[in-house]
């Protein structure tokens, strides 16, 4: 029997059992690994010692009794903007080339205190910046169910590892749809969770007042499960809250719940198949007790250009430490430091992140703040305000992840506009700091997956993760798999 | 032509937190190069800064201390600029919500009292320091100073002399002392002060084109910065040119300023709020704790002084200027209760012999209570005065306890009024000349038979005692 294809929970439950060894189901996701990897370019970084001596390690700790998580023995994977000590980190940029942080991040600690063994680091979108993880320096992640596809991004790496059955369950980071546009289009589970809830600790900005890192995995009860590890407060984040982590009791039922359908996410520019999808799901969602309406949100027109604004300014700000002065990548010649510093920017950065460190700058630049970035702070709040109001009436809106399905590689790289509003439906999301998961709904017609996003209230997630848990329980997308979708 | 000097000052005081502002490593100052550091304060990446709440009680007592507003809703903004000093290429500062503003100092100039406003007062963190290493031709960084909490005080444009630069200096040194937030210690960058400087002619209103003059670290050196620009300023008036507004570096031993880089080359800083750090909010209550805690500061303690001990206001001005001098003032007068011998005392010996050795104020180290304790020896008559200036050297420099010494060396007062008289008998009788001369009408060899006298006596009798007997035994004559 294939172990890659189960879940996290039955692999940790199998170790648990002693039916599986640490080592050698470390050893299985390895070679996947090998085999698989030539062709989805899911991993920057392969750490296969270092995971077989954590492996060890942890079976140990798991036989003396000291690691008890249901998760304790699983390997997973890390998204590359997320420092892990002693390993390379790059943020698929050249211009961390040969950066091994002497720090991890606090949610990988957490994670390897609760047994974690840490496979390698996950391709990504240069710095989180894309939306189809093509701007990577390390070259584009291919979508496990279409070798001519995008698994979209910027956590392209997170969620194609886990379609292909290369890591149990991996950690990515969302931005504006980071997490959850890429569990879209590789047909897994992903959850942003709320602003502040998980800390921010050693990933490294892309937009720190949007950033979050969440779970990914092959169903909500694995998604909950990593959720109640790393999630709660740190000392070391002062936006993280003062609470802890966050547990969940899945139950499945959601007689009651009032489900909110936002009619202007349902408009121009959404793929008739994916709306179709997701409009069965509402229905499937209903007929299991949910109160399902429609309603309408008119301000998510400025989420995008606010998002950006917002997004690149900090980004600007967050990208300028990278000099090539202390770490990473430094220009071979220079004349004196500002040539360093100009030349190992120019050489060391990609197209899209150039592009919206200037845009950052811009907006910031004295004369046009409050033009820009003041504005766009205004839109934040009113965008803040329309959900507060949305959720005066409901538990949950419901809604498509993406206006589309995987994008063809190579598609949206020449027009950076079009893929900025592949993110219309994600980005209000992290303007307001909210929880938001997807869970798969389904395939268009030429069997690409289709996602569908719930979105609560701030640290409703046990809520959010216990609707998509019914929808699970009732559905059977989320067990699809890009093989056993291919043999059938 | 007379023209008007107009200044505004910006300071910067570190703080004396014992960590730095964003993470736990030590603010100390002088140890090896990069080893007060950590991931937080050198700016690596994915790390984030958790505030040191010790910064905003300081700020707080220094608002309080300057009559400022406290602002309740506090919220940092990043500086965006490239250095190798700022690793991370912006410095956490504070531009739209400053912690104090709108406060004042009082100050005193030649008897003439005047305010001087306080625009504001924001906390931020401090960048590290450039070191040329001449041997290699190459700049090291050294990341020890980089996280060190500042406090910026700028004032409004409301000095017109360089000697009301310096009394606010001393002023407001004063109350960073007193209140405990820094040690000021210029020569080490503790206190640093920028000059904005313009002039116009007397006969205008409108006030000239500034220039900004950086980091001048001594009081000396600002009062020659702002002679040097003034001069600078006029001259190119007078000689039909326009002042430019720039920045630039006061070269102390040039005794010439040098422009470093002009307006149209300004930086821009874009601004924005920091994302990593939360909103500070400071309650009325921890506004009246600190309130409620504040130490006695220079104007009240100088009143007090003045009220109570009947000081001169000449004394009493060096004295409450420093925190110091006044904490050797009270500790000695807390033994002896003798309020105008510890400022004589104070204002002579003190100061003599920390000018002789060199010692900055803050640095004499003597147990201050022996000083009281010394001058209640004197009142008893147990010393005389000359040696205890003696005994005091010795405390000064060896801190030795002035009872045991005195014993120790036998340096007691002679008590014996019969051992005086036989020394003056003897001392009248070895010196027929001297009383020759007197008899002739010489007042002033008496001078000599009390030195004699004395020195027979080791110097240890009281004075009046021996003069007294001197003229008692001349009269027998």
């Amino acid at each position: 029997m294939d172990w890659m294809n189960m879940s996290a929970l039955e692999v940790g439950k199998k170790i648990k059992a002693k039916e599986i060894g640490v080592e050698e189901v470390t050893k299985a996701a390895l070679d996947r690994i090998a085999e698989k990897d030539k062709d989805v370019n899911a991993f920057i970084t392969v750490c296969a010692d270092e995971a077989m001596a954590q492996a060890k390690k942890v079976q140990k700790g798991i036989d003396e009794g000291t690691l008890t998580s249901p998760l304790a023995g699983v390997p997973m994977a890390v998204k590359d903007n997320m420092c892990t000590k002693g390993i390379l980190t790059t943020c698929a940029s050249k211009i961390l080339t040969g950066f091994k942080p002497f720090y991890s991040s606090t949610a990988v600690n957490r994670l390897e205190e609760a047994g974690a063994v840490i496979l390698g680091k996950l391709n990504m979108d240069e710095f989180a910046m894309g939306s189809t993880s093509e701007t990577s320096f390390y070259g584009p992640v291919v979508n496990p169910w279409g070798s001519q596809r995008s698994p979209g991004g910027s956590s392209g790496g997170s969620a194609a590892a886990v379609a292909a059955g290369e890591a149990f369950y991996t950690l990515g980071s969302d931005t504006g749809g980071s997490i959850r546009q890429p569990a879209s289009f590789c047909g897994v589970t992903g959850l942003k969770p709320t602003y502040g809830s998980v800390s921010r600790y050693g990933l490294i900005a892309y937009a720190s007042s949007l950033d979050q890192i969440g779970p990914l995995g092959k169903n909500v009860e694995d998604v909950a499960e990593v959720l109640s590890i790393i999630s709660g407060h740190d000392p070391k984040d002062s936006t993280s809250v003062p609470s802890g982590a966050i547990q969940t009791q899945l139950t499945g039922d959601i007689k009651g719940k009032r489900i909110g359908i936002p009619k202007e996410y349902f408009g121009d520019g959404l793929q008739a198949d994916v709306k179709e999808r997701v409009l069965a799901a509402a229905k499937k969602l209903e007929e299991m007790g949910a109160i399902v309406e429609e309603f309408s949100m008119p301000e998510t027109d400025y989420a995008i250009p606010a998002y950006y604004i917002i997004a690149c300014a900090e980004a600007s700000s967050n990208l300028s430490r990278f000099d090539g002065v202390k770490y990473g990548y430094a220009a071979p010649e220079y004349k004196d430091l500002t040539d360093l510093y100009y030349k190992s920017r120019s050489q060391g950065f990609g197209m899209e992140v150039k592009r919206r460190i200037m845009i950052g700058a811009f907006v910031l630049s004295s004369g046009y703040y409050d033009a820009y970035y003041k504005k766009a702070l205004q839109v934040k709040a009113v965008i803040k305000q329309s959900f507060d109001r949305a959720f005066e009436t409901f538990d949950c809106i419901l809604s498509p992840t993406a206006p589309t399905t995987a994008l063809k590689l190579g598609e949206s790289l020449s027009d950076p506009l079009k893929m900025y509003l592949g993110d219309i439906y994600t980005v209000s999301v992290n303007l307001a700091g909210l929880p938001s998961l997807v869970v798969p709904c389904g395939f268009d017609k030429e069997g690409l997956p289709v996602g569908l996003q719930l979105t609560g209230k701030a640290f409703t997630e046990s809520q959010l993760l216990n609707i998509g848990y019914a929808f699970q329980q009732a559905t059977d997308y989320h067990l699809h798999l890009p093989e056993t979708k291919k043999e059938a | 032509m007379d023209y008007i000097t107009t200044m505004g000052l910006e300071v910067h005081t570190e703080l004396s937190t014992k960590t730095k502002i964003f993470c736990n490593c030590s603010t100390e100052f002088g140890g090896e190069p990069n080893t007060h550091v950590c991931e937080v304060c050198s700016g690596m990446p994915g790390t984030l800064p958790v505030l040191n709440r010790q910064v905003v009680e300081y700020a707080i007592r220094v608002g309080i201390a300057t009559n400022c507003e406290i602002t309740q809703y506090n919220k940092f903004d990043r500086k965006n600029y490239f250095y190798p000093d700022l690793p991370k290429a912006y410095q956490v500062s504070q531009l739209y919500l400053p912690i104090c503003r709108n406060g004042h100092i009082d100050i005193e100039v030649n008897g003439k009292k005047k305010a001087i406003r306080i625009h504001e007062i924001h906390m931020e963190e401090d960048a590290g320091k450039l070191i040329h290493d001449p041997w290699d031709d190459c700049t090291l960084v050294d990341y020890n100073r980089c996280g060190v909490p500042l406090l910026e005080i700028v004032s409004e444009p409301d000095f017109e002399t360089g000697e009301e630069v310096i009394a606010y200096l001393t002023k407001l040194k004063a109350i960073l002392q007193y209140t405990g937030v820094s040690d000021c210690k210029m020569e080490q960058g503790s206190l640093r002060a920028d000059v904005n400087l313009s002039v116009r002619p007397v006969t205008t209103d409108e006030l000239g084109t500034r220039t900004e003059m950086k980091n001048i670290n001594s009081f000396k050196a600002i009062a020659r910065a702002i002679e040097g620009e003034r001069k600078r300023q006029i001259e190119v008036i007078e000689e039909g040119g326009r002042v430019v507004q720039e920045t630039r570096r006061w070269d102390d031993n040039k005794g010439a300023s040098f422009a470093m880089r002009s307006k149209e080359n300004a930086q821009d800083y874009r601004y924005f709020p920091e994302p990593d750090l939360v909103p500070i909010e400071i309650s009325d209550e921890w506004i009246a704790r600190v309130k409620s805690e504040m130490p006695e500061l220079p104007d009240a303690k100088k009143a007090r002084y003045l009220a109570d001990y009947g000081l001169p206001e000449y004394d009493v001005d060096i004295i409450t200027g420093s925190k110091y001098l006044v904490e050797i003032f009270e500790q000695a007068l807390a033994a002896c209760n003798e309020p105008k011998e510890v400022s004589n005392w104070i204002m002579g010996e003190v100061l003599r012999l920390a000018t002789e050795t060199s010692t900055d104020v803050e640095d004499i180290s003597f147990d201050f209570a022996n000083l009281g304790k010394l001058i209640l020896l004197v009142k008893k008559n147990v010393v005389n005065r000359p040696t205890a200036k003696e005994v005091f050297e010795k405390m000064f420099r060896e801190n030795v306890e002035p009872e045991q010494y005195i014993k120790e060396n036998g340096l007691e007062m002679v008590q014996d009024d019969n051992l005086v008289r036989e020394v003056v008998v003897k001392v009248l009788a070895d010196n027929p000349k001297s009383i020759a001369e007197w008899k002739e009408g010489n007042e002033k060899v008496t001078r000599f038979l009390m030195g004699q006298c004395m020195k027979q006596l080791k110097g240890k009798a009281d004075p009046g005692t021996v003069n007294a007997v001197i003229a008692e035994e001349l009269a027998k004559l």
